[in-house]
């Protein structure tokens, strides 16, 4: 099929825009590959740079899963019953509630660090322990998790599911858990997806509450981009890289999927 | 009003005329108001609290952030840069989010996928990638010094700091344009072409208008990013003038809470009201993400 | 299975937005018997059922199963069967999970559950379809399923919203004997809502037609078609012709284009017939008029005929003789057909 000019520059517009988005990610992967960077590719190709970046950095690896992990489970604890309770209130306190909720990702990230550093800094234990960074993730990713699962819980079968399960005699609690959650798994799957994404990148909160016994990864990463040599940064970045994108596929799949259900 | 606003609106009055099993519901808002109200709108209170205090009898930190005219420089630039950034990002992901929503082409999903992995990139890994954009051995640099014989370095400047923010701001801006772009009304576009607007009136008269909420809304967001990204502006260096690189250094360097608090609280209180604004502009019940 | 007597006691509910969807209504359904709520969209009749159903509460009133007072209980206590409109089925579960649902709900045992699941399905003609997901199955199974799962746990009550609405017309026909073979059987007392007239009158043992939020008339189908209470049932429930009275003669009462048969005491200024009961004749007959429309309707044809009235009138014929447009028709009826209303 013949396309029109209009389209061809409209395509060249849109990849010179991709170029832009992809070329330093590809420059990133080369560099943390190459030998010596300055020499270029000439110098020769080697993992070398990547185990020493796991030599030095590995904790702030597992530090990083660990608090996605634990900041997945919190959230999912704490959002998909707040889910369910806005969409089922629905009325000026619940909306009221939600915008709230969303303020922590609409603030810099900054304020809400220094907030939480100068009411709980003084207890000593929680301040130098991995769960003080855990709060400030969880209260960054909650509207990522009760977004889509709002989402999906306010499509019109679920009222009427939960009727059905109580005109068969199941009580709230157990309609939650044998209906609510069930058919409401892809849209948990996809906040959870997302929370573990940005969890696993969180840097403008972690920066102010990490100590150096609780470096996560992107603390890791500033780190060496301040002071390591451009190779080791560069295979840094390619470890985060190598984590985060297939967790990125996913999430685009699911969220193909959910959109496909939500036409239906 | 979109297509999707009347419908949401139509759910919206079905709802409230047919009141469901409601009741217990509240109980389950318990745990995340209790977070919510311990480790967020109490610390925040602390926050402005704090930020009216004063050390050793000197001004409040309110008044020392908003009399000097470093801090209010600061705040000057910073809201700037993130205006400006917002409208380059809502033009480049404006005009591609619409192209990749209305042709279908090969490749067309792994572009739309390679143009929004960014948005979840960390601020730090976006600066990384600027300076080796820009940077001193950066690709600009080799190409200026192969062509002109001096190196383009431009990575540790305002500059840099807008394409960092514009490598979060565009893929936002895409995913959204595409979104609202599937809930614009087709048939819209075909009356204004039977009645023998061209492309370029379309775009103008029916276009333009169906998106401009979203646009709005998903600008304002890019605005409150851009205003607080500190992890870009860290790794490009702490000497660039914007107001979360002044309040970490207040706060890091200086030990100076209150001034620290009284320029976060006034970071927050701009941002939120653009945020709200934007609300108001756009008609819109909530905020985007 | 044994039936439940419920009594509705002067239930009204109103909504946020001040319209009263149910004004004081008195309503008692008899152990066993089969209640049809029939009426417009908007009349309250899905209103009234979930007010029986426990999904909502009257704002004054009581609700009665029985000798108890179900009022304040919600619907996980009462012990109903309901089937939903469009079946809400749980997707995530399969046909037999559906099924047994509501016996897990109540703690019965897996062996127990598995009998009774057997049972329903073949109850239904579904004896292969336990492990068949919700997605695979048609609407009249989806159908079918709704029914067993509501009759699963041998409810007091069934409530049935529109059973059959969802699906297409030969099919709805076909469940419609079906579940009125069912319900007989079964002995339970139902209660299903509808907007369908025939559905009504084949599938209840009496028939409250609603209007407003009001009973327009409660009474055997029978009665409320041949017999109804006033003008909104009478149209509701089938189509009507409409005599203005111009004048009383001895022996009937002159009409536009000839004169009925009347032996009444009463002198309506309006007599009403329905179209089956207006017989074409070959020369002489009560009315004559010329006719306008003819259609084809299968099994009989309708004509419109205009005697001169506002309205030309509408008669079902069996008689599958084709009339030329414009031709004149003679018109008889029987004096006992013809009915009048109070407004």
């Amino acid at each position: 099929m013949r396309r029109s000019t209009l389209f061809v520059g409209q395509l060249a517009f849109t990849l010179l825009v991709c170029a832009f988005m992809l070329v330093p990610v590809v420059m990133s992967l080369l560099a943390g590959l190459t030998r010596n960077y300055f020499q270029g590719l000439s110098s020769g190709l080697t993992f070398d740079w990547l185990v020493q970046v796991w030599q030095a950095y590995s904790p702030t690896v597992w530090l990083s899963l660990q608090l996605a992990v634990a900041c997945a489970l919190c959230v999912c604890v704490v959002g998909v019953p707040a889910a369910y309770a806005l969409v089922r209130m629905n009325n000026r306190f619940s909306r009221a509630f939600e915008e709230l909720m969303v303020l922590p990702v609409a603030m810099p990230g900054l304020a809400s660090a220094l907030a939480l550093l100068l009411t709980y800094g003084q207890f000593g234990g929680f301040r130098s322990s991995w769960l003080f960074i855990l709060v400030g993730h969880v209260l960054f990713t909650l509207p990522f998790l009760v977004r889509p699962v709002m989402a999906v819980m306010q499509r019109q079968h679920l009222p009427v599911l939960e009727e059905a399960a109580a005109s068969l005699g199941a009580g709230p609690i157990r309609r939650f858990f044998s209906v609510v959650v069930p058919n409401c798994r892809a849209g948990i799957l996809a906040g959870v997806l997302m929370v573990v994404t940005l969890s696993l990148g969180e840097f403008n909160l972690t920066w102010m509450l990490h100590t150096p016994m609780t470096k996560t990864l992107p603390v890791g990463l500033a780190d060496s981009y301040a002071s390591a040599r451009l190779e080791v940064a560069s295979a840094y970045t390619l470890i985060f890289l190598l984590m985060i994108v297939p967790l990125l596929v996913a999430l685009q799949a699911i969220s193909a999927r959910l959109s496909r259900g939500a036409n239906r | 009003m979109t297509v999707s606003a009347v419908k949401a609106r139509n759910v919206l009055s079905g709802w409230a005329m047919v009141p469901r099993l409601r009741p217990t519901a509240a109980w389950a808002l318990a745990p995340a108001a209790a977070v919510l109200f311990a480790f967020w709108l109490l610390p925040l209170a602390h926050l402005v609290l704090l930020g009216g205090q004063s050390r050793d009898g000197s001004d409040s930190g309110y008044w020392q952030g908003l009399s000097s005219a470093q801090y209010l420089g600061s705040l000057a630039q910073t809201c700037l840069l993130a205006l400006a950034t917002t409208l380059a990002a809502l033009l480049v992901g404006g005009f591609s989010g619409f192209f990749l929503s209305r042709q279908r082409f090969f490749g067309r999903s792994v572009l739309v996928a390679l143009l929004t992995f960014p948005l979840a990139f960390p601020g730090v890994v976006v600066g990384f990638l600027v300076i080796l954009l820009a940077g001193r051995r950066g690709l600009f640099a080799t190409l200026g010094l192969a062509l002109v014989g001096e190196r383009w370095i431009f990575a540790y400047s305002l500059m840099g700091l807008c394409i960092g923010y514009l490598y979060f701001s565009i893929p936002r801006v895409i995913l959204t344009v595409m979104a609202a772009c599937e809930s614009l009304d087709r048939s819209l576009e075909e009356a204004a072409r039977s009645l023998g607007a061209n492309h370029w009136r379309v775009l103008c008269d029916v276009i333009v208008p169906g998106l401009a909420p979203a646009l709005v809304s998903c600008g304002a967001i890019c605005f409150a990013t851009s205003m607080g990204a500190f992890g870009t502006a860290f790794t490009l260096g702490t000497r660039l003038n914007v107001t979360p690189v002044a309040i970490y250094n207040v706060f890091t360097n200086y030990a100076n809470f209150a001034v620290a608090a009284a320029l976060s609280v006034v970071l927050g209180l701009v941002t939120w009201a653009v945020l709200l604004l934007a609300r108001r502009l756009a008609k819109d019940s909530r905020t985007v993400l | 299975m044994s039936g439940t007597t419920i009594r509705l006691k002067g239930c009204r509910k109103a909504f946020s937005d001040g319209t009263v969807a149910v004004h004081d209504l008195d309503l008692t359904i008899e152990a066993g018997e089969t209640l049809a709520i029939l009426g417009p969209s908007g009349c309250g009749k899905t209103t009234t059922l979930r007010l029986i159903a426990g999904l909502e509460r009257p704002d004054v009133g009581q609700v009665f199963f029985g000798d108890s007072d179900v009022t304040r209980l919600p619907i996980e206590r009462r012990d109903v069967g309901m089937v939903f409109q469009n079946y809400a089925l749980f997707p995530n579960l399969d046909v037999a999970g559906n099924i047994v649902y509501g016996l897990k709900v109540r703690g019965v045992s897996p062996a127990e559950r598995t009998k009774r699941c057997s049972e329903l399905l073949e109850l239904v003609g579904l004896q292969d379809h336990g492990k068949r997901s919700i997605h695979e199955l048609s609407g009249g199974q989806r159908q079918r399923v709704a029914l067993a799962r509501a009759l699963a746990p041998r409810p007091r009550v069934l409530l049935l919203d529109e059973p059959l609405a969802a699906l297409d017309a030969q099919l709805r026909e076909r469940l419609r004997s079906e579940l009125a073979q069912l319900l007989r059987g079964l002995g339970i007392t139902a209660v299903f809502v509808t907007h369908d007239q025939g559905e009504a009158m084949a599938l209840g043992d009496s028939i409250l037609v609603m209007e407003h939020g009001r009973v327009a008339q409660l009474a055997s189908p029978r009665d409320i078609y041949q017999q109804p209470a006033n003008a909104f049932v009478a149209r509701f429930v089938g189509n009507l012709n409409a005599f203005s009275v111009i004048e009383h003669t001895p022996h009937g009462l002159k009409v536009s284009g000839g004169e009925l048969p009347w032996n009444g005491a009463d002198l309506p200024a309006t007599v009403y017939c329905r179209p089956e009961h207006l017989r074409v004749m070959d020369s002489e007959g009560h009315l004559h008029g010329r006719l306008v429309g003819q259609f084809f309707q299968g099994a009989q044809s309708r004509l419109l005929v205009d005697v001169g009235a506002a309205q030309p009138l509408l008669v079902d014929s069996t008689d599958s003789a084709i009339h030329a447009p414009g031709s004149l028709i003679a018109l008889a009826v029987e004096p006992q057909v013809l009915f009048t209303l109070s407004s």
